[in-house]
């Protein structure tokens, strides 16, 4: 038996290939992005593919599943809002190949616009959730979710979060065992496939009946496991949760759920026989709390003391459950005294400039998803809305037509090119076919940035670096009626400036790409090419002090106080100070300075 | 060594601190799979997203004949190993009062610091020293690492300092670890920057 080392998003991606899987589909979102990008890497008999969106892959599995092969589709649970809508149908469809989706949440917001509690969708969708709590289970549950699909004619959800998801634990291999589904489509199927009235009524029922048969399947599943040890208290809880409290606590009782949804109702019951008091652990939402109090048993503990919001920790299951007998381990510094560490935008990224250019133009700017959302904090702050995928088109169209003439060349909505194909281009035909006069400007940086460098439909490669079809911005923006198109290159500040002010005047609808842009990490375009020289320096004899190039947030520039004066004989508190190992040579910096303090370095 | 986990049910503590790039995630990796092969249980847990970025990176590692959270319990860390001075005094609350730590004396300004609004930590090592007395080790691992010719290699010079705590485990199994994560042309530079950071703690 050979065992490895591996992450859960990895172990996910080795169950749904030892399950047999052929077609998996994805859009990246942290923390459910490696998986396709293990499967495509490691798993050649699998089909992979990055979707322009979560809907787009979810409707990619279904069509596969439905022609009798297993399919998987994965996502972080914003992905599911945007995919809900075949989600909820296909619940009523059912699949004939094995079909599994997963979603992967993130308690604490470590890097998302909001903290949701995925387990809500499988009572909502009446679709079956399994949860693991480390890598063999990843691995094991995601072999397992296949043949439930199969079993009961369902989508199976598989539900993670960032401990489980971005945690390593050691997993045990298989092997590669295929359906014995024989693939094909058969128009035999039509009333189980097309979701019109007459039909829909049939399977709504049907939905109900597995249902009932997923109750007590869940009653024998193996991983709803009970270990009873002392009968004083026992814990029911699932994935992560269980691992902290069974460390905080390891001579309790415990019902574990691999199943989430539906719950084993029987054996529950059987739990609250077996011990005297049951405490709930769960993160976020009351889940399982509420299901178990609807089902009329009294509990000990449960939301009362353990938090649901953010992430729990073994300390915080342990503090809430011991009350005041925890004690709390000595403070020695205080961390709140210690400046932050916040995210930034690399070194010769391209947004600082355009951002830059867009708060000189005093600029109310719609965000979207991605690196340059960074665009928001300070000492930049030239971004001031964010809330979804491909929002910022639609939110300042909007906003547009809320404000009249009043709001000419004052609203700009920014968007990468990732997230504009994501979710930008439907609401962009909106502005021209509803004659609005909104300037919306894509910030192709040539890659999915902030996930980590995910291909799409605008880099001309597919997942697996084979060279393809690559979106035109400009004859997209075209074909769906918008007449005023420019490109701009954001290194350029004052160009910039001119055409996103001349667009932002205009009545009409406008579309400014941005050029010659790629990312800083993105090796394949040579982004450092492009500069000059490969660094610059402060010049000391003219630096003033003005502290103007501190306003980009440029993590190679940083100030060194210390009263003197330039070789003119103006006085200073301070000056600028380069780093040549961080800086790239943008000259962003040397456009900023209105002292020609900043020159070439020499190596 | 099998022998040694059946003896001894407890779970170590690791606690990796710095700042994204400077390689924090390759010095977990190796720790997991040096334990790993040595027959233990481990589990590693470190926050993505947005760490490329210039943020704080972190990474709990543990290893046992059996362990659960993937997380540590706060105050229960039993090594510190941090690659930026201000990502190490960030910590000094996690660790218990018997933990040994060791830190690479390298300063990485945050935002703030580079814009005159907060000051950098002064006397990072002197606050350890306060509570942890002879159980705090600096390395200068950028300085090691460039003399070898790469500062990249700050890294495993740090795991290499961090190695002379596990006395049961062979210089080849680390050496073997090394060179399993690494590409190849990047081995003579590595087991070279273990061997250095050995020699400095």
């Amino acid at each position: 038996m050979k065992k490895e080392l591996m992450q859960g998003n990895a172990a996910v991606a080795r169950g749904a290939w030892e399950a047999g899987v052929k077609v998996a589909t994805a859009y990246p979102g942290t923390p459910s992005s490696e998986i396709l990008q293990d499967i495509a890497s490691t798993y050649p008999e699998i089909y992979a593919e990055w979707a322009p969106n979560e809907k787009v892959a979810m409707e990619v599995a279904a069509g596969a599943a439905l022609a009798g092969v297993r399919s998987m589709v994965a996502m972080k649970h914003v992905g599911l809002n945007v995919a809900a809508d075949p989600f909820m149908t296909l619940a009523y469809t059912g699949v004939k190949g094995g079909m599994m989706v997963v979603v992967a949440d993130d308690p604490n917001v470590h890097s998302s616009q909001n903290e949701q509690d995925s387990r809500n969708w499988a009572r909502f969708a009446k679709v079956p959730m399994l949860e693991p709590s480390d890598g063999q289970e990843c691995k094991d549950f995601a072999k397992i979710a296949f043949e439930i699909s199969e079993k009961f004619d369902t989508p199976v959800m598989l539900r993670t979060e960032t401990r489980v998801a971005h945690s390593d634990s050691p997993v045990v291999l298989g092997e590669r065992k295929e359906s014995t589904v024989v693939p094909g489509v058969d128009p035999k199927d039509t009333p189980k496939y097309v979701m019109v009235p007459i039909n829909v009524r049939v399977r709504r029922k049907f939905v109900e009946e597995r249902m009932r048969k997923l109750e007590a399947y869940a009653e024998k599943f193996k991983y709803n496991v009970m270990e009873i040890n002392d009968t004083k208290i026992g814990v029911i809880s699932s994935g992560v949760s269980y691992l902290y409290t069974k460390d905080a606590f390891p001579e309790w009782s415990y019902l574990k759920l691999g199943m989430v949804w539906p719950l084993p109702k029987k054996m529950i019951a059987t739990f609250f026989k077996k011990v005297k008091k049951v405490i709930i652990v769960e993160e976020l939402d009351p889940f399982l709390e509420t299901e178990i109090k609807a089902m009329g048993y009294k509990i000990f503990h449960g939301k009362d003391v353990i938090p649901n919001m953010y992430e729990l920790s073994p300390e915080i299951v342990e503090k809430a459950l011991k009350g005041k007998a925890y004690k709390a381990p000595k403070i020695r510094v205080k961390p709140e005294d210690l400046p932050r560490r916040p995210p930034n935008l690399c070194a010769g990224c391209s947004h600082r400039p355009l951002f830059y250019a867009l708060k000189k133009l005093g600029a109310y700017v719609f965000g979207d998803i991605g690196c340059y959302t960074l665009a928001a904090a300070p000492p930049l702050q030239a971004l001031h809305a964010c809330i979804c995928m491909g929002a910022s088109v639609g939110m300042a169209h909007g906003a547009m037509k809320a404000l009249g003439n009043e709001g000419l060349g004052k609203v700009v909505a920014v968007i990468g090119d990732s997230t504009f194909l994501h979710g930008g281009v439907t609401p962009l035909m909106d502005v021209a076919y509803n004659k609005g006069n909104s300037t919306t400007i894509i910030l192709d940086n040539r890659i999915t940035g902030m996930t980590g460098h995910q291909e799409h439909a605008g880099t001309g490669f597919t997942i697996r670096q084979e060279p393809t079809n690559m979106v035109d911005y400009a004859e997209l923006g075209k074909a769906l009626g918008i007449k005023s198109i420019r490109k701009i290159d954001p290194y350029d500040i004052k160009s910039s400036m001119e055409i996103v002010k001349e667009e932002m005047a205009k009545n009409e609808p406008s579309l400014v790409i941005c050029e010659n842009s790629p990312c800083m990490l993105l090796r394949r375009a040579k982004p450092l090419e492009r500069f000059k020289n490969p660094f610059y320096v402060v010049d000391t004899d003219k630096c003033r002090g003005c502290r103007m190039c501190l306003e980009i947030n440029c993590p190679a520039i940083s100030w060194r106080a210390g009263e003197g004066e330039t070789k003119d004989g103006h006085k200073r508190k301070g000056t600028a100070y380069i780093n040549r190992d961080q800086c790239v040579g943008c000259e962003v910096c040397v456009q900023i300075c209105k002292f020609e303090a900043i020159a070439p370095g020499q190596k | 060594m099998k022998k040694n986990i059946k003896k001894n049910g407890k779970v170590t503590n690791i606690f990796l601190s710095g700042v994204g790039g400077q390689g924090t995630i390759l010095a977990s990796n190796i720790l997991a799979e040096v334990f790993l092969k040595a027959g233990y249980d481990v589990k590693k847990a470190e926050v993505h997203g947005m760490a490329q970025r210039g943020g704080d990176v972190t990474t709990h590692f543990r290893f046992g004949k059996k362990v659960y959270s993937p997380i540590i319990k706060y105050g229960d860390v039993d090594f510190l190993l941090s690659f930026e001075l201000l990502e190490s005094i960030r910590y000094i609350n996690w660790v218990k009062p018997e933990g040994k730590i060791v830190i690479n004396n390298q300063e990485i300004f945050p935002p703030a610091v580079n814009l005159g609004m907060a000051q950098y930590p002064q006397d990072v090592e002197k606050a350890f020293k306060k509570h942890f007395k002879g159980n705090v080790h600096m390395i200068n691992g950028q300085e090691i690492a460039k003399n070898l010719g790469n500062m990249q290699a700050a890294n495993v010079v740090l795991v290499g300092a961090f190695s002379n705590f596990f006395p049961e485990i062979k210089d080849d199994q680390w050496i073997d670890a090394l060179k399993t994560l690494l590409a190849p042309k990047l081995h003579d530079l590595n087991v070279k920057a273990f061997y250095e950071g050995k020699k400095a703690l």
